[in-house]
């Protein structure tokens, strides 16, 4: 099913905007398994997606130039990663960032792509913690986790306590971040991968889902109920990036990136833990592109938690802080609603489609399918789209990449 | 002892090293830029304000407020799925560093926690260092 967003939106025309071209996705591939029991390594995973990924751009593994890696798979992934694929690059990028890594491949990808150094990047990631029950586990090694750890603050706790801010200062409710989980739901159910995800994963019951079910189900962490939270899988992906002249030979429509931006946040002495580094990153990809979120189609916003979702959107300027809860009720980010927004995350998200860890891949390889008309919950005439990452923890220290692009 | 214990900080990381060392008297020690006046916690030997590094140690008196807190009904870690659901909580520190703690001396933790709630550290005394905790004031 398809749904037109109405055209009036567009301040400009897309071809004006995007009349600084120099450097497109045109390889995408998601790994299609999210629960590999072990029998698949993440390097296997990571080979396999960029085979993938460089067929569906009609390119060989020996025009890959650079490569961009979080070092998921280990230390010194600059040494080993290049020896695996059999690729003898002339950039080699091991930004690690968490899962805003990928945010910052892009950018330096075509920043890399703009200053000659490549022509054809390649970024992978893979990861089995699901089979292998890895969670997050921060290292002590560091004097702010020495200070921290005994505390017992888990994962979901740390965006918990930017709930629990967000409620007390601005009002916001469990049935408005609720929305977020029901909207990612929603367009989950018409993605077969995320079905056979949820299939996998065991989840218990598979159907769309209501306010009502999000709020009712169990407490992990107050405020934040097991539907609040993002699912834990194996699974990775690829993306290629290449220069407008290789773009125009490759099979697909190029997907052009026309805006980043990177920023990082930590605990500060009387900081307030309701904004997070996307109110830097932000605007600094906005103005590059030169667009203002209103023009957005698709959203692809980090929601490894509701709330992560709510405090992105409003840090990226859909609407002002502390609206959020408001802004994102009534069903608004549907696909079937085009012109009351941007869709999210319509792949399904972390919540309920793919969420090995480092979900930031996913959200350029899923705004590049919008881009390209291929989505499983497609907005027709989709043209702008954002992917936003936030790597690390949103209630202490986290990185936050965006990136912006525009369909030809 | 069993090896069901809360975990704790090593006292050997440069940075953090005095801070804990000063749990052993009770001490909850903050640092202030003797340039800038910054308030530097956690410690490190270096002014974030002003990258000087002359730091006077200085003891907090111990109040602060509630910035936020969770319940924490699941953990992975055998000590904390013990103490669940357990609160923890950021604290705004009088003189002004935030810390990131658990709540104690509650009675109902689900009726009894209020955002911005005045709070006093309470020590958890364990060999060579104290853990400093949080009770409603």
């Amino acid at each position: 099913m398809h749904f037109k967003r109405q055209p009036v939106k567009k301040l400009r025309k897309v071809r004006d905007i995007l009349s600084d071209r120099t450097a497109a996705i045109v390889g995408i591939h998601e790994y299609p398994h999210r629960f590999v029991k072990g029998e698949v390594s993440p390097l296997q995973i990571k080979a396999a997606s960029a085979e993938k990924a460089l067929q569906d751009a009609g390119l060989n593994w020996s025009d890959v130039d650079a490569i961009y890696d979080a070092g998921e798979v280990g230390d010194l992934a600059g040494l080993y990663i290049s020896e695996y694929f059999g690729l003898k690059p002339n950039v080699i990028d091991t930004t690690s960032v968490g899962g805003s890594s990928y945010e910052y491949h892009a950018a330096h990808a075509r920043r890399d792509i703009e200053t000659g150094k490549a022509k054809v990047a390649l970024l992978t990631y893979g990861s089995n913690q699901r089979s292998e029950r890895r969670f997050f586990d921060p290292d002590a090694t560091q004097p702010a986790d020495n200070m921290e750890n005994f505390s017992g603050s888990t994962l979901i706790s740390n965006y918990a306590m930017v709930a629990h801010r967000h409620m007390y200062q601005y009002g916001t409710t469990a049935e408005q971040l609720a929305e977020i989980a029901v909207a990612t739901r929603f367009h989950a159910m018409r993605n077969p991968q995320a079905v056979k995800a949820m299939q996998d994963l065991g989840f218990p019951e598979i159907r769309e889902t209501t306010i009502a079910d999000v709020v009712g189900s169990k407490v992990i962490s107050d405020p934040l109920h097991v539907l609040d939270c993002c699912m834990v899988s194996d699974g990775g992906g690829a993306v290629v990036i290449a220069s407008p002249e290789v773009a125009r030979n490759c099979r697909k429509k190029p997907v052009w990136i026309i805006g980043t931006g990177e920023a990082t946040k930590y605990p500060e002495n009387g900081g307030d833990i309701t904004i997070s580094a996307g109110a830097q990153s932000g605007p600094t990809a906005f103005a590059q592109a030169g667009i203002k979120p209103a023009e957005i189609d698709i959203a692809m916003i980090y929601d490894s938690f509701t709330i992560t979702v709510v405090t992105l959107l409003e840090d990226l300027g859909f609407c002002n802080k502390g609206e959020g809860g408001d802004w994102v009720s009534g069903g608004r980010l549907r696909f079937d609603r085009p012109n009351d927004g941007p869709a999210l995350n319509t792949d399904g998200g972390g919540l309920s489609s793919n969420q090995p860890g480092m979900r930031g891949i996913f959200l350029l390889i899923e705004a590049a399918r919008q881009l390209r008309g291929e989505s499983t919950s497609q907005v027709d005439g989709a043209s702008l789209a954002i992917a936003h990452g936030n790597g690390g923890l949103l209630g202490s220290r986290h990185a936050a990449g965006t990136v912006i692009l525009g369909g030809d | 002892m069993s090896d069901v214990n809360r975990p704790l900080p090593s006292l050997d990381i440069p940075d953090t090293r005095e801070f804990w060392q000063g749990t052993k008297h009770k001490e909850l020690r903050y640092q202030q830029c003797a340039t800038c006046s910054t308030i530097v916690f956690f410690p490190r030997a270096h002014c974030t304000g002003c990258t000087s590094s002359d730091l006077t140690l200085k003891v907090s008196a111990g109040r602060g407020h509630l910035y936020s807190y969770s319940l924490v009904r699941k953990s992975f870690h055998p000590f904390f799925e013990g103490l669940a659901p357990y609160a923890v909580a950021w604290v705004d520190l009088e003189e002004g560093p935030r810390i990131l703690s658990n709540l104690t001396g509650i009675d109902d933790p689900f009726t009894d926690i209020h955002m911005g709630m005045p709070v006093t550290v309470e020590w958890e005394e364990h060999e060579g260092l104290c853990i400093p905790l949080f009770k409603p004031a």
